[in-house]
């Protein structure tokens, strides 16, 4: 009987083990990728590895990892975002014309957005209407919102948001510092605290939630509400780095916060997220979408399918270590 | 609760049963459900004392579930009264049943996946927050667990869904037991050993029994009848949406139990049939992979081999490793006929969820369905028929989704689809798991009907008592074959003891 208890929690260490290894290397993956870009750039272009270098090339990649995380709160409660690019671009175009004119409606207008986005959360839940129908319609809205705003390029910063964006730290480039501090915060959040998991829970399991006395509207409320908080941090981040707006500046972030996502070891249904792979993810999108492909002196006609390329080779690694998982 | 009592001096009616010096924990009386035009539950009357265990008995569909989820505060009934603890509950909700101790583990797992199980633990107490939450969550679970199942081996840190469906069972029932700011006076386990093997479920009812003598009470929902003869003090046997019997449990045996439910006559015994005479044509010869000595599993044709063992011990792997071996040849395994097999988690492995019930039933035999490059519908439809007859599969339309279905009679769907192909040879992973016993005992008939007429099957289960319908039973330990049972020499405590001994 002894010996058979010992023989059964050898077994169970040796399992547990083989798990825990698959399970690092799926966490590990995003830091992986991210490195082998960086040793891409960095064999290809020496001199871009440094405090100068990173300052630049980094430079779009916070309002990519604030995007990111938006549409990581979304999908960690087994929904999709589509409209989170163009609600940047129109956050961008009030953050460039009221915010800096007549502050307060700015700040009236960018708070109410949010409220539109946790009305969103509770619409979809209530009606059972598929989030991608819904975010899909709302992409148009907020297109056509940020062309009524600011009908030609133009605009301008507000001038605090401009000394903040342009901050610069010493030794370690502020961009990532603001990665860094944006994983920890949300990480936090999401994973540390006792409402963090009631919202992850909402995801992997919804029925055991409710059935727990938990209110999915709720969860669903919050998550999006989140999701516009960090689109308007986004839409800010980005104008601050810019200085003005276009409104259709933010249009390509949709389909980049979400291999974001999913890049850094995110899953669309199950409530898997993971917020500090996410911002990961978003630092390798932003360093593969242009210096390290004009490092490798890829024309920009290509730039774009090159992007596609790279992205499909990472999420296919992925793929390949969560089979060996099971 | 001599508050409760000074509450209802004076109510009438059904309230006058409240005011006995032991208060119910849990009274229904005259509880109705309707769902549509099917009556789930006609009227009940059911309590549950302090210190009692009460075995709940009945069919699939016979209305356990529904009354369950109304002791429990997910269902409202229509109709009818809930008392709890002497005072009436007119607004009866989960969380209402929460703050008064009343607790359910549901058949099936209601754990998020994702979480750890400390995660998952918090989500069952509203109290475990702020600062220092995870550490009080993982303490609180992991003691639990130490409790009832000693040698566990679940770390609180381990993600739910990278545990084994025993462990994550295991999980499941401790968390139900776990105590915060609420009381706990009623615990509800539906099916709380099917995925467990023997000894996690003994070790499990133990602690039931330490529970009950404690004053705290249960109700122990089970299709394995010994386990709830063995266990509980009283037997409510429920039928068509009605309470038939309700009696202490000594009053009963398996037999009454079984013809209150009033289902297929109990025949055990009928299987000591004709033993077979001679050896078939070989169909498996199989060892499995982490297997040292020379032992390995044959199958002969019209044979029905049992895999037994603790869960999780290679049963399933071997079988899987079989079903790969018919397709393309692995070394140590010869299979030398098509292979069917039909899955234990049958969400997961075995239904086509959109796809309706014939559709599910011709999948393994498309060839034979086809006609020209299309799917003939009337050849699909005709097997279908075939089948439904067969094996009875109750639905009014072959053509309804696999849903419609009762969870028995969407097992029964996937033995049709096994037995409807060529398969010669069908691979059974633990498929009865969850299953009532009427339709346990259709299907044993026809597994053996099967086996008479030329077909192999290779049966693992976790329920010792369908291993007496097999020729010949292996029982497993730790990937390996540790010994090689025929029917007349196989009895549990062969079977426990090969299972625990040493691996040789």
């Amino acid at each position: 009987m002894t010996a058979a208890s010992l023989d059964t929690t050898a077994k169970t260490s040796a399992e547990r083990g083989a798990l825990a290894r698959a399970r690092l290397l799926r966490g590990l993956l995003p830091a992986l990728s991210l490195a082998l870009v960086l040793l891409a750039i960095a064999w290809l272009n020496p001199r871009a590895i440094s405090y100068f270098g990173f300052s630049l090339m980094l430079n779009l990649a916070i309002p990519i990892a604030l995007a990111t995380i938006a549409q990581m709160f979304v999908i960690a409660g087994n929904e999709l975002d589509l409209s989170i690019g163009t609600f940047v671009g129109f956050v961008g175009c009030v953050t460039a014309t009221w915010l800096k004119d007549a502050p307060l409606i700015g700040v009236v207008i960018l708070l109410g957005s949010i409220g539109i986005y946790a009305l969103l959360g509770a619409l979809i839940h209530l009606r059972n209407l598929p989030s991608i129908v819904v975010t899909l319609g709302m992409s148009f809205v907020w297109q056509g919102l940020a062309i009524l705003v600011l009908p030609k390029p133009g605009g301008k910063a507000p001038d605090w948001l401009l000394a903040i964006m342009s901050f610069k730290p010493p030794f370690i480039p502020f961009p990532i510092i603001a990665a860094l501090l944006i994983g920890l915060v949300v990480h936090f959040g999401l994973m540390r605290t006792s409402y963090g998991v009631i919202l992850r829970g909402s995801g992997g399991n919804p029925a055991a939630l409710k059935r727990a006395g938990w209110s999915l509207l709720r969860t669903k409320i919050v998550l999006f509400a989140l999701a516009g908080l960090f689109g308007v941090l986004s839409g800010m981040a980005l104008i601050g780095i810019t200085t003005s707006a276009d409104a259709n500046i933010g249009n390509g972030y949709t389909l980049l916060a979400i291999a974001g996502v999913i890049l850094g070891g995110g899953e669309f249904v199950g409530g898997r997220v993971s917020p500090i792979g996410a911002v990961i993810g978003a630092l390798t999108l932003a360093l593969a979408a242009s210096p390290l492909l004009t490092f490798m002196h890829i024309p920009p006609d290509w730039q774009v399918a090159a992007n596609g390329a790279i992205l499909i080779i990472v999420l296919a690694a992925r793929v390949l270590i969560s089979r060996k998982e099971r | 609760m001599p508050e409760g009592n000074a509450d209802i001096i004076g109510l009438s009616g059904a309230e006058k049963h409240f005011g006995a010096a032991n208060v119910d924990i849990i009274r229904l009386d005259g509880a109705e459900k309707h769902f549509g035009a099917v009556r789930a539950l006609g009227g009940v009357d059911f309590h549950v004392g302090p210190g009692e265990c009460v075995g709940l008995v009945g069919h699939n569909g016979a209305g356990k579930s529904t009354l369950m989820h109304m002791v429990a505060g997910t269902l409202a009934p229509d109709s009818g009264k809930i008392g709890v603890h002497g005072g009436i509950e007119d607004n009866y909700s989960v969380s209402r049943a929460q703050k008064l101790g009343i607790r359910c583990v549901f058949q099936e797992l209601s754990l998020c996946p994702n979480l750890s199980v400390a995660e998952n633990t918090r989500i069952n107490h509203a109290a475990l927050s702020g600062l220092g939450w995870r550490r009080r969550a993982a303490t609180l679970i992991t003691a639990k667990l130490d409790e009832i199942f000693p040698d566990h081996g679940i770390s609180a840190w381990d993600i739910v869904g990278d545990l084994s469906i025993g462990r994550r069972q295991m999980v499941e029932v401790a968390r139900a037991f776990t105590v915060t700011q609420d009381r706990l006076d009623l615990v509800i386990l539906d099916e709380p050993t099917s995925s467990l093997d023997a000894h996690t479920a003994g070790q499990l009812l133990a602690f039931v029994r330490r529970f009950v003598a404690a004053g705290k009470s249960c109700i122990l929902i089970s299709h394995v009848l010994g386990e709830v003869l063995r266990n509980a003090d009283r037997i409510v046997v429920m039928r068509d949406g009605k309470v038939v019997v309700a009696d202490a449990a000594n009053a009963f045996d398996r037999d009454r139990l079984v013809t209150a439910m009033g289902g297929a006559e109990a025949h055990r015994g009928t299987m000591t049939e004709t033993t077979k005479a001679e050896a078939g044509p070989l169909r498996v010869r199989a060892r499995p992979a982490r297997q040292a000595d020379g032992k390995e599993l044959v199958a002969r044709a019209g044979e029905i081999i049992g895999l037994a063992g603790l869960a999780g011990h290679g049963q399933t792997d071997l079988l899987l490793a079989i079903f790969a071996a018919a397709q393309r040849i692995r070394p140590g395994i010869e299979v030398t006929a098509p292979v069917a097999l039909v899955a234990g988690d049958r969400q997961s492995d075995g239904i086509f969820p959109q796809w309706s019930i014939a559709e599910n039933i011709g999948i393994r035999s498309l060839a034979r369905l086809r006609n020209g490059l299309l799917i003939s519908p009337q050849r699909e439809a005709e097997l279908a028929a075939f089948w439904q007859q067969k094996i009875g599969i109750r639905t009014p339309d072959m053509n309804n989704n696999i849903f419609s279905l009762s969870g028995g009679n969407q097992q029964k769907a996937l033995f049709a689809r096994a037995l409807g192909s060529d398969a010669e040879i069908v691979l059974m992973d633990d498929p009865m798991r969850g299953v009532d016993i009427g339709t346990k005992l259709e299907v044993y008939d026809l597994v053996r009907e099967e086996a008479r007429n030329g077909r192999t099957f290779l049966w693992y289960t976790t329920e010792t008592e369908e291993l007496d319908n097999c020729d010949h039973i292996y029982v497993f330990k730790n990937g390996r074959i540790v010994a090689n049972l025929t029917r007349d020499e196989l009895t549990e405590e062969k079977i426990i003891q090969s299972s625990f001994g040493d691996a040789a």
